[in-house]
């Protein structure tokens, strides 16, 4: 019995070891065969009854056999990528169970793995870095400091700069410039976004109308939100209650995450201050259980879509369907969420139809929790005004889009995101449709960094930060590894070391 | 105080000590306790890092007042605590620095100083005994009084109060646990039972132990802990087919051979494992077919390495300093795994040169490299086929027998042990051995005051005797003396006595050899017999000397010395009819060959015989159920029809 590898194509009716690229281990005579017909005294004899493993390592390109858990030690090297467990019988009768891994091996496997685990660790831990003095830290510093002054953290990026002693390339003015514009996109404020960006780079937009475009579209979306400048202020709250961008989890990819904390906290402090001045709107936006203030929440849906109805025929004819349904069914709500079942695909028709339930139960369960979100779930904040600009508004975005496929061709991005936006309309409740997702406040993100990305060219630095850059490769490193077959991306990913 | 006043050089150097030096002193004496500790303090500060200032205060005295401050009942923690870490700070100096702290009597006051309560000032106490007994100059004995510090140790609670430091957060208080168990474990049995059973954190310490051996642990971490596994293990705590040794202890130390490792780490690591698989076959099996172990092995003859001599001084000097350490470790790993197996012998000796270098090593100079050397071939020796093969080509006996001339007891005792299996009739290489001397240097070996040289040395001259001519017995027997003989026959070593019964059998074999020893020695050999049948002695060493008789029996003249001596014929008598068949075979054996048909004499014999009643005895014994002694006595009854 032989016991080996072949590569694909191999002659299957002799024992592995033989042929070329073939590697076996025999057990009548205890040797071990590598491609050829002459064996090397390797180890022991085998036969009935024993268990031999075979391990390639595919970081070394190695080979070793085990017997009965015993290490035989290494039998090839430099062995070649894409090999096969195979093996060969040449006694009649001869019977061989595979194990390849449904049972527990014999040999202590996990341990090997756990070694060499800890021997790709401590490579990458001890890889070589510049040999100057210093040179490697001054590095460091420099990626540090560049991320901080990309994600506009001015304060810790002046104080970081200070202590190691570094320049920080960007004047401070114009890092706070970015960090007032990002925070504005952040805190879902447009409009003020776009006109501040129009004001302090005053050519940038028109260079790049698709980007205008996106933060329209984005715009929108804030309006729809409730959260816009525009429709705040026609909405008389106060203009930061509506402001409901949370911190993020993610320590790394948002870079929002310390700009927007002092504001959150601010915000949940007049939040409270103002939901005095909705009290009747409180009672509205448990509505799916109070019948007094459903009508008035079903009313200023039933404007806004009746508004809509043209321009968004023009988009899809069956959304205004929906939206006709709606209205026709009035507050029967169940209806409408049938409906829209129908319209959309199967599996959002079932999502629809079992998440309306449960948001009812959840309303009924964690009433006082939920009062708060509530609050700002009314399209636009709620303000009849708010929503006449808002439609308005969708008309000009109309517009634009349209303006811009005749100057610059078709863009199905563009076209997918205005599509995407105006179907927040098509919901009752837009923030639990499945369009939803637009307006968590996560999605600014992208936004707020393909912005601030298209300021920092324009002072000819980097898209991107440095550090960040060297994640993407690093990963894409390890991709790329992993695709030629260099085993040892097996044992290190980018995350390990973001503590 | 001898740290007072030490030399008149000393003195000289005094007088130029600064008056700050005096100063320091001086205010140790201050009647107000709080200006006594601000003086240690400043101390404190002036001696850190400054030896010169170091060796001034101890000239002056300071040594005598801080131990006396220390040890003052009336003395504060605080006071107390910064004496001790001034001292601590003496004893980082100069070797004098501890020499001197040691004649002052430190030892004791800074371990009375452990039984406080306060634990700063037991850390400074641990520090200042640590300092001064990691010290080269400092004597162990002084810590350690009683000859089993183990058992000391063990009744103090130590494995309790150690084993949950295994689990410390910090990788060196787990380390320096771990060490501790090693050896604590070490060849004691008691620890090591108690270990088996001991729980931390819910898991067994052998279960600790075998995590720790995991191949991501520091190689440290892994060695020490196949350490305790194999002590527990040699100790009989936990079997040799255990899990814990077979699939994780054994191969881990078969790592730490590897060519990975650091030559401190790969002596360490074959030497345990020498340890570990030494009493048992089974794992000598396992560990020989484990990753090329034996072919591993033949590494570590190669340093320095010719590349380490040319590139790298400083790697040379590694190199050469651990030459010996890992020279003498595969050695003994060789003898461990040859210990019992045919084919892992063989393997052995076809690797690469090996026999060279074992022959090669039992001329070394480090004693340690040479008695390895020694320790494998020895165990080689036991096989047959090498025997007759690489060890006459290799000419072993001619390095062996330099090293039999002159080397200490250690290496003598295996040596000669292994000249024993050289001796063996088969052996090709009895006859050279014979040449150049053998026979006067093992008749030295059995006057040595070692009776394990006594043993091997009559053992030897036993195995030499086997079917040898009449030269050679001759030689041994003039080379012995009969004095001797009778000295080895009297031994108190029960090994020594039987060897000796053996030497004189094989002296006494063919006629011509029996009639000719008999008619020079056979007064004497008669008188030894005579004593140790009539002694206190197991059936063996009656057998044998039954057998000797037997022989003498078979001579032609010989035989007379029996006929004509009425007190052995009585004796042989009184063997026949004993309840122990092997004695009753062997008196037997005796009376065959005296009634003996076809030989001068026959007829007398066996009519003295009969008148003694012998003739009777032997028709009892023809009816006896033991098929063996009913057939030798009708044989001998049928001497009598002839």
């Amino acid at each position: 019995m032989g016991i080996g590898l072949s590569a694909q194509g191999v002659n299957m009716n002799r024992l592995p070891g033989w042929d070329k690229h073939s590697y076996g281990y025999h057990g009548d005579d205890g040797h071990s065969f590598c491609s050829s017909g002459t064996g090397q005294p390797y180890g022991p004899t085998f036969t009935t009854g024993d268990v031999i493993g075979c391990c390639v390592n595919l970081i070394n390109n190695t080979c070793f056999y085990t017997k009965n858990g015993h290490s035989l030690g290494i039998a090839f090297t430099d062995l070649p990528p894409n090999l096969y467990p195979t093996v060969g019988l040449q006694t009649p009768g001869e019977v061989v169970d595979a194990n390849f891994g449904q049972h527990p091996f014999v040999f202590d496997i996990e341990d090997y793995m756990r070694e060499w685990r800890t021997k790709i660790q401590a490579q990458i831990d001890r890889f070589p870095i510049g040999d100057r003095e210093g040179e490697w830290q001054t590095m460091i510093q420099k990626m540090v400091s560049s991320y901080l002054v990309h994600h506009g953290y001015c304060a810790t990026a002046e104080a970081f700069a200070r202590s190691t002693d570094q320049t920080v390339l960007e004047e401070l003015a114009s890092i706070k410039n970015r960090q007032r514009i990002q925070k504005l996109v952040l805190a879902g404020r447009m409009g003020e976004a776009i006109e501040t960006t129009q004001q302090l780079y005053p050519s940038l937009l028109e260079r790049n109308p698709n980007l205008l475009f996106t933060l329209k579209v984005r715009q929108f979306i804030e309006m729809v939100n409730g959260t816009d400048s525009e429709v705040r202020c026609l909405g008389g709250r106060s203009p930061k209650s509506q402001d409901s961008y949370p911190v993020s989890p993610r320590p790394f990819s948002s870079p929002s995450m310390s700009p927007s904390h002092g504001m959150n906290i601010h915000n949940l402090a007049s939040g409270k201050g103002s939901t005095a001045h909705f009290s009747g709107f409180e009672g509205c936006s448990n509505g799916v259980i109070s019948n007094k203030a459903h009508p008035a929440y079903c009313h200023s849906k039933h404007q806004s879509s009746n508004l809509n109805v043209p321009e968004l025929n023009s988009i899809n004819m069956s959304r205004s369907q929906q939206v006709n349904n709606f209205t026709s069914n009035d507050v029967d709500m169940e209806t409408d969420h049938y409906s829209n079942g129908v319209g959309e695909t199967s599996s959002n028709g079932f999502l629809n139809g079992s998440s309306k339930h449960d948001h009812e139960m959840e309303d009924c369960d964690t009433e006082m929790e939920v009062d708060s979100s509530q609050l700002r779930r009314q399209l636009c904040g709620g303000s009849q005004a708010a929503i006449e600009r808002m439609i308005h508004f969708g008309r000009e975005l109309q517009a634009m889009s349209e303006q811009l496929r005749r100057e610059c061709g078709k863009n199905t991005v563009n076209k997918k995101m205005l599509k995407d936006a105006f179907s927040l309309l098509a919901y009752s409740d837009p923030w639990n449709s499945p369009v939803g997702n637009q307006l968590d406040p996560i999605q600014r993100e992208p936004v707020c960094s393909a912005l601030n990305s298209a300021i920092l060219e324009t002072h000819n630095l980097p898209k991107q930060p440095p550090l960040a850059l060297a994640m993407g490769q690093a990963t894409q490193c390890l991709g790329l590894m992993a695709r030629s077959g260099i085993g040892s991306c097996a044992f290190a990913t980018v995350e390990d070391y973001l503590h | 105080m001898a740290c007072l006043l030490e030399t008149p050089i000393r003195m000289s150097v005094l007088s130029e000590v600064t008056a700050s030096s005096r100063h320091y002193v001086d205010r140790l004496f201050d009647p107000d306790p709080q200006k006594v500790l601000q003086g240690v303090i400043d101390m404190k500060n002036a001696v850190i890092g400054n030896n010169k200032q170091k060796a001034n205060l101890i000239v002056l005295g300071a040594v005598p007042r801080l131990l006396y401050l220390l040890q003052q009942e009336t003395s504060s923690t605080e006071l107390k605590t910064e004496c001790a870490v001034v001292l601590g700070s003496l004893a980082m100096g100069t070797e004098n620095n501890v020499k001197s702290l040691l004649d002052c009597h430190i030892i004791p006051a800074l371990l009375q100083g452990l039984l406080s309560s306060d634990l700063k000032f037991i850390e400074a106490c641990l520090r200042c005994l640590r300092t001064i007994f990691t010290s080269p100059v400092t004597p162990e004995e002084l810590l350690y009084t009683g000859p089993d510090h183990q058992t000391i140790l063990f009744n103090h609670g130590a494995v309790q109060n150690i084993a949950h430091l295994l689990t410390s957060v910090s990788y060196k208080v787990r380390m320096q646990a771990l060490k501790c168990f090693s050896v604590l474990a070490f060849e004691n049995p008691q620890v090591s039972m108690t270990l088996v059973n001991v729980l931390v954190d819910g898991e067994l310490l052998p279960q600790i132990f075998v995590k720790m051996l995991q191949r991501d642990k520091p190689i440290e971490m892994q060695l020490t802990s196949a350490k305790c596994l194999t002590y527990m293990c040699r100790a009989g705590a936990i079997r040799t087919d255990d899990n814990c040794i077979v699939l994780k202890t054994l191969p881990c130390l078969v790592r730490m051979c590897s060519k990975e490792r650091l030559l401190e780490e790969r002596v360490e690591g074959a030497e345990t494992l020498a340890y570990l698989i030494e009493p048992d076959v089974e794992l000598q099996r396992i560990a020989s077919i484990t990753d090329h172990l034996i072919a591993m092995l033949a590494d570590y003859f190669k340093y320095p390495s010719s590349v380490s001599a040319i590139t790298d001084i400083k790697r040379l000097d590694h190199d050469l300093k651990h030459a010996h350490e890992l020279r003498q470790a595969a050695f003994k790993l060789y003898a461990s795994l040859g210990a019992n197996d045919e084919d892992i012998r063989k393997k052995i000796i076809e690797t690469e040169n090996m026999m060279d270098r074992i022959v090669t090593g039992l001329s070394e100079s480090s004693v340690k490299v040479r008695l390895a050397a020694v320790r494998c071939l020895h165990s080689l020796s036991r096989s047959v086929q090498q025997l007759r093969t690489s060890f006459q080509d290799h000419a072993v006996w001619k390095p062996l027998m330099k090293v039999l001339q002159n080397a200490p007891d250690e290496i003598l005792v295996v040596a000669s042990s292994m000249l024993c299996n050289l001796l063996l009739e088969f052996s090709p290489s009895k006859e050279p051995i014979l040449e150049s001397g053998a026979v006067e240097l093992l008749c030295g070996l059995t006057q040595s005051e070692n009776p394990a040289l006594r043993v091997n040395g009559i053992w030897a001259l036993m195995n030499m005797a086997f079917q040898a001519e009449q030269k050679i017995k001759a030689d041994i027997l003039r080379s012995l003396s009969t004095e001797q003989l009778f000295r080895l026959l009297s031994d108190s070593d029960l090994n020594v006595l039987m060897k000796t019964l053996g030497l004189l059998r094989n002296l006494l074999s063919t006629r011509p050899h029996i009639d000719k020893i008999m008619s020079t020695h056979g007064k004497q050999i008669m008188q030894a017999v005579t004593l140790i049948l009539e002694g206190e002695h197991n059936i063996e060493v009656k057998e044998q000397t039954l057998c000797i008789l037997a022989n003498i029996a078979d001579g032609t003249t010989a035989k007379e010395l029996i006929m004509t001596n009425d007190d052995i014929l009585q004796k042989i008598k009184y063997y026949m009819g004993h309840s122990h068949v092997k004695l009753q075979l062997a008196a037997m054996v005796c009376i065959s060959n005296l009634v003996w048909n076809e030989e001068e004499g026959s007829q007398e014999r066996q009519d003295k015989l009969r008148d003694m009643g012998i003739v009777d005895i032997l028709h009892k014994l023809s009816q006896s159920p033991d098929s063996n002694l009913c057939d030798k006595a009708k044989t001998a009854l049928q001497q009598y029809l002839a």
